[in-house]
Order: C-alpha cells, then structure tokens, then sequence
C-alpha cells in the first residue's frame, strides 16, 4: 500500500514528521517497506533571489553574482548558466547540499580565483525534470529564503506492507485511525454526508446471490462530463502507484484507495436492462478490463445485465460496459462480496486485482452507504451531473460481533500489565466499543474482520501501547544442568556425518526434487516416486527415492569444473510411499567416489581410480560407527540394475535385511549421468539399522585380556572361482569357535600351479588358547577341523 | 710391558670386527699373551706375587677396555654409514591428507540444537511430504485463507486415505501439531528440516531448511518469547550486544504475532550481527517470525486451549548460517561444488559445544 503524506495528512491532524510517522507505522505492524522522500532531498535547496551580476574577472563565460537566499548578508556566487542575471528568482544549494542527480556535495569552492559559496540549480540536476539549458526560474512572487522542498510542496510516499488480517488498513484512512490510536494525532471524523437523489433510479438493480453477494448499493449520475483528473487527485493516485485514467474511474480508486472501499461504475449506455448479482452460468465468458477473456463457472459471482456478464464481482470490471471519455450516464456499484466466494474465484481464475485483495480480506459491510455517498459527491464534484435516488438490494451482513474480554488477559498473554483505563483508551481509540467492569462486551467495529476472540484483542492492546514495552521474562528452567535432548536417530546421524567428514568425505545438500529420469533410473519399478503437479522447472520435479542420483548430478558439475577426484555423501531423506497414501521417508546415507583415489605421485606412481573395495571400506566403516555387526554382515549379490553386476554387492543383517549396497556403478547408469570413467557408490539405509541392545548403563564389561599369547597358523586352500572367499572364511571360523577367533585372507593367487578355473587362497587362522597352551596334538586336531570345514565348501588342502 | 703397547696399539689401528677378535683372542684367549702371564702368578713367591699380580690385572684390563672401547667406535661408524645411506629427501611431498568436510546447514542446525539443548528443548521431526491439514488446516488456514494463496505452495497430484491433498510441507510448523498429538503438554520442542516453495532467485531457492520453536505450557506469555528470541540469538552469534526489534505482524497459527528484526552495522559492505539498528550505519534485518500460539492451533493439537498456552517461533537456518559466516549465495547451498564446500565447509572436529563455544571462528 503506496500513498503521501498529504493523503494521510487529510484524514490525520498531526504535526509528527515523516520519520515519526515510518516509525510508528512499523512499531504498528503496518511496516515501513520504504518511504520515498523527494523533500528530503531537496530540503537543503533554497529559493533565491539574484541581486546582482558580473562579469567573472578570468573567465568569460562566468559570471560572479550576489545571491540573497534569505540569510543576512547576499552570497556570493559564481555561475555559468546564461539565464543566470539580476532580479532572477531561482534555486539555491548551499555548501553541505547534495545534488539529487549526480550525488555530489556541494561545498564552498574557488572558481577561477573567485570564491563561491553555494550552486544555483537546473532542473536536472535537481531531478526535477531534463532542463538544463539554464538554471530554474521561478516566479517572481516566491518566498526567497524559503526551502525549495516547502515551495514545491514535495511529499514524501510511505510504502506500507499490510498484513493479510488488516483489511482496514488497505485504505488510508484505516492507517489514520491506527497513528491516531498511538497517539500521533487526531483522527478526522468522516465526511459522508449523504447526497439526494433527484430521481428515481432508472435501472432496476438486483441480487439473486445472496450468499456470493449479500447487498448490492447503486445508483445512476446522469449528465457527467468524464476527462482527466485534476492535479490532486492524478497526483494521489500516481502516489499510490496506480496510473490515472479518467475522472470516473479515478474517483472509485480514489475511494478504494482512501477507505478500503472497491466500487465500480459502469457506463449505463451499455447496459441492458436490470443489473443483477448473480452466479455465472457454466461457460460464461467475458472479457476483463485487463483485456483478457475469462470462462466463468456457477460458483462464481457476476454482475450482470440482460445481455451478459459486466463484472467478475468484486475482482475486476468487464471491458464492454468500462467508463469512457465518451460515457454521460454512469451506474455506480458499491456491493458486500462474500470474502471466500471472491477468494475461490480469483484462485480459479488465476486473477488478482486491488478489489479482490479488499473483499477476499473483507471490507466493512457497515461502510456500504457512506462509501456510495462519498463517491457520489466526488463524481458530482469532478464531473458534474445529477445522482439518482440510491437502491439497496439485499442487506449486508451487520451484525454486531462481541468479544467477552478479560483485560487481565493482556498481562497473561502479552506478558505486561497495561492499565486498564490505557487498554479501554486504546481500543476505544481503534473504534471498539468497551462497556462493562471486570469482564468487558467488546463490540468489535465492521471494519475488523479479523478479530475473532480475547487474544486478538490482546494484539491490538500490545502493538499500540508498544511491544518495545514487553518486559524480557526468563523460562522457567529445570534445575541442574540440561538434560541430553537427541533422539537416537539424531545421535547416529550426527555421528555418522562427523564419520564421513572425517573419513575425507564432503557434505552435501542436494535437492530434495530430482529431473523425472533421474529420478526413474533409481526408482523402485513397483512404486513410482513422487511427482509434483506443479514444480518450478522440469530438472525440480520428482522426489528422490534415493540420495544417489542427486550426488550423480553433483558429481557431474564437479566434474565439468575440473575435479580429479571426488568423495561426495549425504545424509537424508528419501522418499518412499506409506501407508494410506502418506509418505515414508527414510533416512539414508549416500556416498558416491568419482575420478582419482590417489593422484599420481612420486612414490605411488600412477594415479588410482576408486574400486570397489575403497565402496566397501567406507560401506563398513561408516556401518561399523553406526553400530551395526559389521563382522556378521552377509556380502550378497542384487545392489540393483544401477550397479555393476560383477563389481557390487549388498551388506544383509541376516539373508533379508539389506543394510547398504555398495560398489561400482553400472555403465548404463554413468551415461545416464553424462559421467565417465569408473564411479564407486556406497548407500546406508539407516532406516534398516537394528535398534542397538545394552542395558543404556556406562559401566562396561570388565577387562580380561587373555593370560595365555595367541598364535597363528597359515593355509592355503585350492577352490573354483565361482566359491567366494567369505564362504571359506566363514566356514573355517566356524571349524573350531572356541579356539579360532579370527581368519583373514592374505593371498589370492591364480596362475602357476593352479588347476585352471581355481584359485589358492591363503588364510591366516588366529588361534586363542585358553587353558593351557597347545602342544603339537592340539594343534593337530584344530587344523584337522580346518581343513575338513574347508572341505565342505570344496576347498582342498594346497598340496 | 712391551707386548701391552703393542697390542694397544694393534687395538688402536683395527677397523674391522674381525681384526678385533682376532687381537682379542691373541692377547685374552686361552692362548693369548695375558692368559699366559697370568698362568705364571701361580709359581711365583708372594712377594713377587704381589709386586707382578696388578701389574698383569692392569694389562689385562687395559687390554679389555680398549677392545669394547675400539668396538663401540667402529660401530658407531657403521652404523653413521649405515644412516648416511639411508638418507631421505624430506622436502618431497608427504601423502596429502583426506580433508572432509560437514555442509554449513548441518553445522548450524547442530549449533541450534546445542543451544536449545541448554534451554531444555527438545528435537522433533515430522514428514516433509505433508497432507493439507496438518500443513495448513490445523495451522488456522482454512482452504480460502488469504495466507494460503502466499505460501507458494508444490502440491502433488495425489491425495491421502482421508482425501487430504498430499503437499510439500511450507514451513515446519506442520510439526507443531503432529508433536502435541503425539506428546500432549507440556512441550519445548524445536524443529529442524527441509522445507518448500515455489520461488526462485538469489535470495529464495524452491528448497530451504527452518528451524520451528514451541513452547506449551500454562502460563507461558510474550514476555517468554522475547526472552527466548534474545536469549538464542546471542548465544547464537556469541555477542552480549545483539539487539532485537519486535514488530506486531500477521501469521494464522499466532496471535498475537510479530516478526523480528536483529540490529545490525555494515562492516566492510557486510552486515554484522549487533547493536541497535537505529544507530548511524545500522540497520534492522528480518529473522524471525513468531507469535503466542493461536487458540484454534492448541485445540487442533488436541490440547485444552483455556488450560494449555504458549508460543512459536520459525526461521530460516539456511539464513542464519549466511548471516553468521558471511556467505551471500543461497543457490551454492545446494550445489554439491566441492570447493565452495571445502571453503564454507565445518571440520570433523568442530562438533558445537556450549564449553568450547557454539561457533568456528574463521
């Protein structure tokens, strides 16, 4: 909401300066988005008069001249502006001015050995316009010594917000009433008085929607001369940032702007018959003043004549029956829209105008027939003409709402006692009406919609007696030190995201929203992902069903700038469907290894791209910090038609639960990606890791180190290729569990000595004696079990 | 004594191990010189005996002392050699180290939660894809709610069991509600998270991360709020001076409702958090929104809103973390560009204690 400070001015007495009244706006809650003050600008510019002027001693083009701008003794001046000469009134900047059109600071100078005190202005370089073949002059009856600013009447434009509740203050007067509620000045009391029809109007006018339009005031002014506004009034409304068009509809703009109150008028030679609010008819069209066709539906409101449609109610006239130069005879519509009917429409339509931001928030249904008065009388005066009797079809919804208030309700509330007389001064000031002792009848004015209980009445008391005013009060704090707050969710993710960063992993956050191919090529076939019916751009539209992909388009642009070797994770959501239509999201980690491991180097050699194994390390490092049994983990197959089929596996909690996969990313996949060279990937689902056993106790088990030194033992075992390595670890560990605690695989070899389709693997076999140690017996009999465990998965004894 | 001064001198002038030994045996051994002079202490008299016996002691004691003496030295050299050889260049590169790094939303988002920690709130989560009620309905925004049509809201074409439409959440206020269904009063909860709206330059990005505040207790009022808001702040930014400027605004789920400024001085063309944004070169800057919680929202969380009162709070985690380390894109947020990472990223270690004070200076 835009308007200057003369609009305010006429509906509040007030000598506060502009500065005061931004300030107090905001403190209000109608906040000062700016306040455009073109007098501050020129307030250090004066009307002067020229008493004399000479030829400048060095220059030709220069004159020196003897300036009165008011003060006691003429100043001194040098000019070059070849108007400049004796008896001229003109514009003054003194030292310490700054020259709106270049920013400059005038000071006292020397020009040509001749001092100068002060710069007489064009124009231009006032901002004023693009003269500047001279210095202004201006008439010889204004005020010398008196600021340019004051001779101009600059005003300075407030630039409002209004919040969505403030019907009221969509017009100046309502911002009046609240500065002169906080005590800014006297409110004006309205002028409206009624004006009397000298005929009966000529239109029958008519509501047949009752609920979309309860009342509908009109009139007929016969006999106006329409044209262009004067000054005030174009003045006002170029103010308020709206584009004067003619005088008719100025004047309702002017009334809309100035009370809140829309109205339209029509030109009544396009209209046939009566003008009725009704509902649209299913596939009514009509054409909008903004010059766009709009297909209308039943639960629209119109307001319409016997030849169609003339008005989107309460959201914007039709373009046929629009006022004219040409228009004599104009219908006036002030109507009450119901707020939600007007609120629907314009979302259907995709249509907002200054109307519909009024009656969607609600305007005052008490202000039907002072606003028709005031418009009248304003057409009357611009344009002249006779006004016809006034019709009211319908009634507007007048009852009178009560709010029972507790003023205590402030302090329990708000958090500060404010007296009692000051909360009745206050709301009396805003237009309630305060009655009774101890719990008040509030009677809430028409013009407050959004007031509904105590609590906004708390809100009006608070915002005008001061919110700067409510006293800090501390929480009540429970004793001792706080409490730990995390969940155990919340303390596994931080844990594993300081895991990653501290494993020389960067964190990121990518998009939640995914391209749709992305997007499908990570989706689980049997439920599609989340889409979204309106997303801001193709590349932001379907949710992620994985953190992957979205790392992928990272790796990508990583990449086109130059990366060599990336480690990329995130921790988050994915997106799955729940139950009932709701969604499951599921926490996971993604991490994706791109490019080089290791650069070249002068010990290593070559650069090393990632591998599997390096997914793996990291699928088990990070597992392992988040507490799952890394050592009973399954390596199995199916990480999904993204990854490599021969370079990827899952990690299960047993053969169903699939904790992480883990590998090389399919080729496919990497082209769908537009990313060359090999790509390691890791994803943890977090949302599958077991509920961690243990009593919560911080006592922990006691310490045995064993009293007897393990020893080792090697074998090396000849098996297919197909058998993997984990099936021999796992059944040698299982050969023996009370003496072997720990089998590792040092060597794979495959070649010389090895039956074709074989391969030896050495394992290292950690033996714990526990009461005695082994003496070559003991030693014996476990490598027995050893090799016959190793025998059941077909592997042999290297001979 | 010739012998002796001989042998020492041999001793002197060995330099291998192996000529060591061999003069250790020729003087020491079972057929060395000294074992021989000391076989002969037997027949002498006692009086020759004790003239002879330190004499022989001597020599044999010099013998043995030169000798460990001389073998010490000879290994000290080799092993000087062995050193020299061994010599590395260390000013070739060591292996560089795996430098990580934790994105500024997540070390915010742990610094706001150690803060509120102290302050006895608690973390609570809920969904981001949303169903209209919980996001709008319940927060006191009926379908034609003018606030609604601001919200900027991504709708997804699907609709829930109950025929809610199925949304991306606009704010984490959805979460007020779905914690008192859940936990009923009192409460001091704060919730972090993703949230979503249509809206897109440098300054808004379709996606952002809010931090929700609730506190619901019996007679909790503005005042606590105020305190709250300041308390937070400081401890936020770490200075004593942070200034707070509340306005009466406008939000369905509070009434009364305000947005809060923080003061602020350009420093360097940057704005820095504190003193008063009235004074010369300050300015005020929006960073909250909040309010006491509208009775309608109390009773759509199941509570007793004449029992049950409080407030709320929201803001934008993505901004504090600008505001706090100076970062003036919103858009790299979500980029993934390792170097903007590297740059505006968090150490492993920096882990947000109120002892060791919330934030990382630079």
């Amino acid at each position: 909401m835009k308007f200057a400070g003369k609009w305010l001015r006429q509906y509040l007495d007030t000598d506060a300066d502009t500065a005061t009244l931004a300030r107090a706006l905001t403190a209000l809650g109608l906040e000062i988005e700016g306040v455009h003050d073109s007098a501050a600008a020129l307030g250090a510019f004066r009307v002067a008069r020229v008493l004399s002027a000479a030829r400048h001693p060095q220059a030709d083009k220069l004159q020196v001249l003897s300036v009165d701008a008011g003060g006691d003794a003429p100043l001194q001046v040098v000019c070059g502006a070849p108007n400049a000469r004796e008896g001229l009134i003109g514009v003054l900047g003194l030292p310490g001015a700054v020259v709106p059109a270049n920013g400059m600071t005038l000071g006292k100078s020397a020009i040509r050995g001749v001092e100068s005190h002060g710069m007489l202005c064009s124009a231009r370089e006032l901002g004023l316009g693009e003269a500047h073949d001279g210095i202004i002059e201006l008439p010889a009856d204004a005020p010398v010594g008196t600021s340019y600013a004051d001779y101009l009447g600059a005003d300075p434009v407030f630039d409002v917000a209004i919040t969505p509740n403030r019907a009221d203050c969509m017009g100046v007067y309502g911002i009046a009433r609240d500065l002169a509620a906080a005590g800014l000045g006297t409110l004006r009391p309205l002028k409206a008085a009624p004006v009397a029809g000298t005929f009966a109007c000529p239109v029958e006018i008519r509501t047949d929607d009752p609920a979309g339009c309860p009342a509908f005031y009109g009139r007929v002014i016969r006999g106006v001369r329409n044209g262009p506004s004067p000054a005030w009034l174009a003045d006002a409304l170029i103010s308020a940032g709206q584009r004067p068009i003619s005088a008719l509809v100025d004047a309702t703009n002017y009334v809309m702007l100035g009370y809140g109150r829309p109205a339209h008028a029509y030109d009544l030679a396009r209209l046939t018959g009566a003008v009725v609010a009704r509902k649209a008819r299913a596939g009514e069209c009509v054409r909008a003043l903004n010059g766009r066709d709009y297909t209308l539906d039943p639960t629209m409101t119109v307001i319409a004549d016997d030849a169609g449609v003339h008005d989107i109610a309460g959201i914007m006239g039709g373009d046929h029956s629009g006022c004219s130069d040409a228009t004599t005879d104009v219908l006036l519509e002030v109507a009450y829209f119901d707020p939600d009917t007007i609120a629907r429409t314009g979302t259907a339509l995709g249509l907002t105008s200054d109307a519909r931001a009024r009656f969607e928030r609600g305007v005052d249904p008490g202000f039907l027939g002072s606003g028709l008065d005031i418009l009248t009388a304003l057409i009357l005066a611009l344009c002249g003409g006779e006004a016809s009797e006034v019709v009211r079809a319908g009634t507007p919804p007048l009852a009178q709402r009560l709010v029972a208030y507790d003023p205590a309700l402030a302090a329990r509330l708000g958090g500060i006692a404010v007296p009692q007389d000051e909360q009745r001064r206050i709301l009396t000031a805003l237009g309630f009406g305060v009655s009774g002792e101890g719990l008040w009848r509030v009677a809430v004015p028409g013009w407050r919609p959004d007031i509904a209980g105590p609590p906004d009445l708390v809100e009006e008391v608070i915002r005008v007696h001061g919110l700067d005013r409510v006293p800090s009060t501390p929480l009540p704090r429970a004793a001792g030190v706080a409490r730990p707050t995390a969940t155990a969710a919340q303390v596994l993710e931080r844990r594993l995201r300081r895991a990653a960063a501290a494993r020389g992993h960067h964190e990121a956050v990518t998009w939640s929203f995914l391209p749709q191919a992305a997007a499908d090529h990570f989706a689980d076939p049997d439920h599609a992902p989340w889409a979204l019916a309106n997303p801001i751009s193709e590349d932001l539209k379907v949710m992620r069903p994985s953190l992957l992909p979205g790392l992928l388009l990272a790796a990508r642009r990583n990449r086109d700038r130059g990366a060599a070797g990336l480690r990329l994770f995130e921790i988050g959501r994915r997106y799955l469907r729940g139950e009932n239509g709701a969604s499951a999201e599921a926490p996971s980690l993604a991490l994706v290894l791109a490019g080089e491991r290791a650069a070249r180097d002068w010990a290593s050699g070559k650069a090393r791209a990632f591998d599997a194994f390096d997914a793996k390390a990291e699928a088990l490092a990070l597992l392992g910090e988040a507490g799952a049994p890394v050592d009973s983990l399954l390596v199995m197959g199916e990480a999904g038609a993204q990854f490599h089929p021969g370079q990827s596996a899952t990690l299960r909690l047993g053969p169903k639960t699939v904790l992480a996969r883990f590998g090389m990313l399919h080729p496919v996949t990497l082209r769908a990606f537009d990313l060359d060279g090999p790509v390691a990937a890791v994803e943890l689902f977090l949302d599958r890791l077991p509920v961690r056993k243990g009593s919560g106790a911080f006592a922990r088990p006691a310490y045995a180190p064993p009293a007897l030194q393990a020893v080792t033992r090697d074998f090396a075992f000849v098996v297919a290729l197909d058998r993997a390595a984990g099936d021999v670890v796992r059944a040698v560990r299982g050969a023996d569990k009370a003496n072997i605690v720990a089998v590792r695989v040092f060597d794979d070899f495959r070649g010389a000595g090895i039956p074709a389709g074989h391969r030896s693997l050495a394992l290292e076999v950690t033996l714990q004696p526990q009461g005695s140690s082994y003496d070559e017996a003991a030693l014996k009999a476990i490598a027995d079990r050893i090799i016959a465990a190793a025998a059941k998965v077909g592997a042999s004894l290297r001979g | 004594m010739e012998q002796l001064d001989q042998t020492l001198a041999a001793i002197a002038a060995a330099t291998t191990p192996d000529a060591i030994e061999s003069l250790r045996v020729a003087a020491l051994g079972k057929q060395g010189w000294v074992s021989a002079l000391l076989k002969t202490l037997g027949a002498m008299s006692a009086d020759e005996r004790l003239v002879a016996g330190p004499r022989i002691h001597a020599a044999r004691e010099a013998v043995s002392a030169a000798l460990a003496a001389r073998k010490a030295s000879l290994e000290a050299a080799a092993l000087d050699a062995r050193l020299a050889a061994e010599r590395v260049d260390l000013t070739l590169p060591a292996a560089p180290p795996l430098r990580g790094s934790i994105h500024p939303v997540s070390q915010v988002q742990d610094e706001l939660v150690e803060i509120f920690a102290d302050l006895g709130f608690a973390v609570a989560t809920g969904p981001e894809i949303e169903d209209d009620w919980h996001n709008f309905t319940a927060l006191n925004m009926p379908e034609t709610h003018p606030a609604r049509a601001m919200h900027d809201t991504f709708y997804f074409p699907d609709r829930d069991k109950a025929g809610r439409s199925m949304l991306l959440r606009t704010h984490t206020s959805p979460v007020q509600i779905r914690t008192m269904l859940a936990q009923g009063a009192p409460l001091r909860i704060i919730a972090p998270g993703r949230v979503y709206r249509s809206d897109s330059d440098a300054t808004h990005t379709p996606m952002f991360h809010q931090i929700e505040g609730l506190v619901i207790d019996r007679a909790i009022h503005l005042g606590h709020l105020k305190w709250t808001l300041e308390t937070f702040l400081k401890a936020f930014f770490e200075r004593d001076d942070v200034v707070l400027r509340l306005r009466p605004s406008y939000f369905p789920f509070t009434e009364p409702s305000v947005e809060v400024d923080v003061g602020y001085s350009l420093i360097a063309g940057k704005r820095v958090v504190g003193g008063d944004g009235d004074a010369p070169g300050g300015g005020w800057m929006e960073v909250l929104g909040a309010g006491i919680i509208n009775r309608a929202v109390i009773a759509a969380g199941g509570l007793d809103p004449d029992e049950w009162q409080g407030f709320a709070f929201g803001t934008g985690v993505d901004r504090l973390a600008m505001l706090k380390y100076a970062m003036d894109d919103l858009r790299a947020f979500f980029d993934g560009d390792v170097r903007w990472l590297d740059h505006y990223g968090f150490a492993a270690l920096d882990v947000p204690t109120l002892s060791g004070g919330v934030g990382v200076r630079a």
